[in-house]
């Protein structure tokens, strides 16, 4: 997103996340922004068979990551969603990895017992919307 | 870094850069490197495969085309845009990397992106998993369907495929309805929720473009064309693109 539109959109994306996780439980990583590294799922690296090197590719990103030291990390879009929920077992992070989307809807209360695959333990049981709808 | 020092064996001209600099604005700036190294400082595919952006520009510099181009690096930039942003200079070297993957006969790239390019190409959804059209329509209408139901709160939602006329036309990754339709509900949730009047398509659906990591031009021109259209048959005014 920052690439195509520019750190001020950067700025907006986080006005909404600060809004949904409350500001005391945002933290930004360093660098960030336009001098943020890439998570190493994009660019076809995902379907590209070098496996290994992904990982050591993205070993940059979890170092970044791990030393928020925050319980979940945001991916807004599916290469890097894909890569860190991987990066996060692989290298024992053990982080959550989430769709900005289901913060939103978890924050409002509408988020049902079947859309929580990437919330950890520790939100699995907040909050559930029709919990009775369980699959 | 303490790498290898590059050797150069005889005379040789860059065709590769040369050439790629003749299609990039301002020829990408591909001969303004001072060597400073803040390209490869910073640059996460540092050190793999033997090879740095820094390098890889000294090398093409160089004409070492052969060894640039039989490099596997290539596949392990993201083409992630760090290093323009770092440089003093701007140079592009993602566009260098992009026009190496290009010059790899196509049968000889990756076998996944190629595979997914390929699925993309097997019929009008530009689905890298191959999903039909049908199979998309199916899946979006069975879950709205359900969660009409299961969430009472929620028995106005839609879904629309192809409505004529809405704000905003958006597209979705292969991912969700194919593997995890249930992650759907939560975007589908938050437009209904803000009134959003939008739809998918049915044709050129998929979020995703293998056939641009590929470096396809006509297959990546083809696939983004096939959304435009269908975008535009619908006469939305907003396109957007959640990949
Ligand atoms: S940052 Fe730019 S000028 Fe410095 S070494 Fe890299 S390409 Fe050359
Ligand atoms: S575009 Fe490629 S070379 Fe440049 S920082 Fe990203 S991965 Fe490194």
């Amino acid at each position: 997103m920052r690439k195509t539109f520019g750190d001020p959109i950067a700025e907006d994306i986080r006005f909404v996340v600060r809004s949904v996780v409350g500001e005391e439980n945002f933290i930004d990583m360093t660098p960030n922004k336009s001098n943020n590294f890439c998570c190493g799922g994009g660019g076809g690296f995902l379907q590209s068979g070098f496996k290994e090197e992904r990982l050591a590719y993205g070993q940059t990103k979890d170092n970044q990551i791990q030393t928020t030291k925050a319980d979940y990390c945001i991916a807004a879009c599916h290469n890097c969603h894909a890569q860190i929920h991987e990066l996060s077992h692989h290298f024992g992070g053990n982080y959550g990895v989430v769709h900005l989307w289901t913060l939103i809807c978890l924050s409002l209360g509408i988020l049902g017992p079947n859309e929580r695959e990437y919330l950890n333990d520790d939100l699995k049981q907040v909050n559930v919307f029709h919990p009775e709808s369980e699959m | 870094m303490g790498d290898a020092a590059i050797k150069i064996g005889g005379k040789r001209k860059s065709v590769f850069k040369d050439k790629v600099m003749e299609i990039l604005p301002d020829g990408g700036n591909l001969n303004a490197c001072l060597t400073c190294g803040a390209c490869a400082s910073g640059c996460p595919a540092t050190g793999l495969a033997g090879m740095d952006p820094r390098k890889f520009l000294r090398m093409a510099a160089l004409g070492m085309d052969e060894e640039i181009l039989s490099s596997d690096w290539i596949w392990m930039c993201t083409m992630c845009q760090r290093c323009v942003y770092v440089c003093p200079m701007e140079i592009n070297i993602p566009q260098l990397v992009y026009n190496a993957r290009a010059s790899i006969p196509r049968e000889e790239r990756p076998k996944g992106i190629l595979g997914s390019c390929d699925a993309a190409l097997a019929n009008e959804s530009g689905s890298a998993m191959a999903t039909p059209v049908d199979d998309f329509v199916f899946v979006v209408g069975d879950v709205l369907e359900e969660y009409q139901e299961s969430q009472p709160e929620f028995a106005d939602m839609q879904a629309p495929i192809d409505k004529p006329g809405t704000e905003f036309v958006i597209n979705q990754n292969s991912r969700e309805p194919v593997t995890e339709p249930d992650e759907m509900v939560p975007l589908w949730k938050i437009l209904h929720l803000v009134g959003a009047d939008w739809t998918y398509t049915s044709k050129g659906w998929a979020a995703e473009n293998y056939c641009l990591f590929l470096s396809d031009d006509e297959a990546w021109k083809h696939l983004t064309k096939q959304t435009a259209q269908a975008a535009e048959e619908v006469g939305c005014k907003t396109f957007m693109n959640t990949e």
